[in-house]
């Protein structure tokens, strides 16, 4: 057996372990924690480079826990969709955990400090775990873990953050509860927990109500949780109130190991097949993600509290990846737009958020119409901002350009046209309420200053902790416009595709 | 009528009585406004739908029917149940249930703690007086 086949469990089994660690070590050291999972973060990101390269040169990863063979142990299998998301996952934890060395201070009492990174550390397992699975309930399990701990961060700063966090465990748990209500369903039906097993019998009995039934309740549990449009009431308040740090993690990767589930549903489960057996299902699911598209964005537009607007913003980039999986089944550039989408908002989002925490830090400012003059008051933060806020817009050479570009491209070759329209208008309405933002930064005097009266210094300069990955963000932002546009993915996109059996190469 | 009765609700009534609890207490989630009784009302839910599970285990014909024929056993092989050919029941969905019920709790714990948060905040758990006393902080300034 190969050593890298032995890393996934490596992974999850340490970052376990290491949560707990974290937190004895905390009452020897209160500053150790964070080092600790700094360190032990950065190693998994070196196991998962490992594993991606596995997987994209020999094949796909399955280890059987404890020995024990498919329907019977718990499996887990690591395909290029896997690896390319656990990197993404670890390396915005990575990034994440940088930025809060300096946010922590200042949002969370000194006596949280080491729950609040063993919390963090806890979430990334559970994330790690969604991400590697196998097993329909073993998936369960790792969701909760995420869940949890992240009802716990939001709820972790008190104040304001405490009613959104409760709204947001009674919806969550909703929409947990009626993924696994689902699953017990195709159990009943089936009588196996695989992904792959799963996969086979399913087509036996696509006609079987209680199949369809656990379709619905599997996808609209993970939509609560993924908050497509209908379903994202807990969602703008989650996002305004909670931690910078969080509010920035939860929009990178929380939502798109969400949104993962989804797609391993569609694609490992129920296979294309089975939406295809339904006709209209795939349209239907496109008409929802264009809803979803054009409501956040207009909401966002509304909006006066930057967090809040970023917020309405990630409902309508959610719908972005769904309107790239609802038009998979009728062009393979689809899922590409999607997957492309994955990370593109990841480090579009996760950049725009760490940018609005810094600003309320140094300034004290959350409303967008306080902003005037800010663009000389924090060159840095804001020269990231516009640059994040512009690949979330999609001008060209940004990485927002490349996957507006793939879905573009996936509707016309559909010859879905009133998808081609949604998309253009939305990166008009996008443009509006970005450009807002940016108009007050550079254009707009301080009004303190216009009248005479010396500015007030309120906050210390930014760490440099804080600094750098917003700095780094924004980089990725241009690099991977600039490499998504070129044949550097596409072997990877290549074996996404056949491993999701889209039955087609690009 | 009798035949249809039998087929869908006797022979099922497992479902339709967990599906009943289940929207009590989804909808007990949905309609109140104290924090306190949306959480029993989650819990309800959780706990309707560990019932159903565990009936699936079920794999004979249900109990109600078979009273006094072929009884399913435990899922434990001795040498009577071997040599008779008894039904034994699934063990999985009681197994995965058990791990659902630690999930429910530790879902509950974690609600509560909050809960108790909002009402040191607050005085109280009603979400309209919440939402009032937010926008009072507001003008005030406080948060």
């Amino acid at each position: 057996m190969d050593l890298v086949e032995q890393f996934p469990v490596i992974i999850i089994g340490l970052s376990m372990f290491l949560a707990y660690t974290m937190l004895l070590t905390g009452y020897l050291n209160r500053r150790l924690p964070f080092f600790m999972s700094l360190a032990m973060n950065s190693f998994f990101l070196i196991l998962s480079l490992f594993i991606l390269n596995h997987v994209l040169t020999v094949g796909p990863i399955r280890y059987w826990q404890g020995g024990w063979r498919p329907p019977w142990g718990i499996e887990y299998v690591i395909d290029a969709m896997n690896a390319y998301l656990l990197v993404i996952v670890i390396s915005m934890v990575i990034l994440g955990l940088i930025y809060s060395r300096g946010n922590v201070r200042h949002e969370i009492e000194e006596r949280k400090h080491v729950i609040f990174y063993t919390l963090v550390q806890l979430m990334a397992a559970g994330l790690y775990g969604i991400t590697v699975t196998g097993d329909l309930f073993n998936m369960f399990i790792w969701l909760e873990i995420a869940s949890l701990t992240a009802y716990a961060l939001i709820a972790v700063a008190g104040g304001r953050a405490l009613r959104p966090a409760y709204n947001y465990v009674i919806m969550g748990s909703i929409g947990a509860c009626l993924y696994i209500f689902g699953v017990c369903w195709i159990y009943s039906v089936t009588g196996t927990l695989n992904f792959a097993d799963m996969r086979l019998l399913l087509p036996l009995v696509y006609d079987n109500r209680a199949v369809q039934m656990a379709f619905a309740m599997i996808v609209v549990g993970v939509m609560i949780k993924a908050y497509i449009f209908p379903l994202h009431l807990w969602q703008p308040d989650v996002y305004t109130y909670a931690p910078s740090t969080i509010s920035s993690m939860m929009a990178s990767v929380h939502v798109k190991v969400m949104f993962y589930i989804l797609i391993r549903m569609f694609y490992s489960v129920f296979t294309l097949e089975f939406i295809k057996h339904f006709i209209g299902l795939d349209l239907l699911i496109c008409w929802v993600a264009a809803i979803a598209i054009l409501a956040g964005s207009i909401w966002a537009i509304k909006q006066r509290n930057l967090k809040r607007m970023l917020a309405y913003s990630s409902v309508s980039q959610m719908g972005y990846i769904l309107l790239g999986v609802g038009l998979s089944p009728l062009s393979p550039w689809g899922l590409v737009g999607a997957v492309a989408h994955i990370l593109n908002h990841a480090i579009g989002k996760g950049c725009l958020f760490m940018c609005a925490g810094a600003i309320s830090q140094q300034e004290g400012l959350k409303d967008i119409r306080d902003f005037g003059g800010l663009g000389k008051k924090m060159p840095y933060v804001c020269a990231a901002f516009t640059i994040a806020a512009l690949s979330m817009i999609g001008i060209p050479l940004t990485a927002g350009f490349a996957s507006k570009l793939f879905l573009i491209n996936a509707s016309l070759d559909a010859a879905q046209y009133p998808f081609v329209a949604v998309l253009l208008l939305s990166g008009l309405l996008n443009l509006v309420y970005f450009w807002r933002v940016i108009d007050q930064m550079y254009f707009v005097k301080h009004k303190e200053t216009e009248n005479g009266v010396e500015v007030k210094e309120k906050g210390k300069s930014l760490p440099i902790s804080m600094v750098v990955p917003i700095l780094i963000l924004a980089a990725l932002c241009i690099v991977m416009g600039i490499v998504w546009l070129t044949d550097i993915p596409m072997p990877l996109i290549n074996h996404i595709l056949s491993n999701l059996r889209m039955g087609v190469t690009l | 009528m009798i035949e249809w009765v039998t087929l869908h609700i006797l022979e099922k009534y497992n479902f339709w009585i967990s599906m009943l609890i289940i929207i009590i207490g989804l909808s007990a989630c949905i309609v109140k406004e104290n924090f306190l009784k949306k959480l029993i009302g989650l819990s309800i839910f959780q706990t309707a739908f560990f019932l159903w599970v565990v009936s699936l285990g079920d794999v004979g014909r249900n109990i109600l029917f078979t009273w006094g024929l072929k009884t399913q056993t435990p899922p434990i092989i001795w040498k009577e149940a071997v040599e008779n050919g008894y039904i034994y029941a699934n063990p999985l969905p009681h197994v995965l249930m058990l791990t659902g019920i630690v999930v429910s709790a530790a879902t509950t714990a974690v609600a509560l703690a909050i809960v108790i948060r909002i009402y040191q905040l607050y005085g109280t758990i009603e979400e309209s007086e919440i939402i009032e006393k937010e926008k009072e902080f507001e003008k005030m300034g406080v948060m």
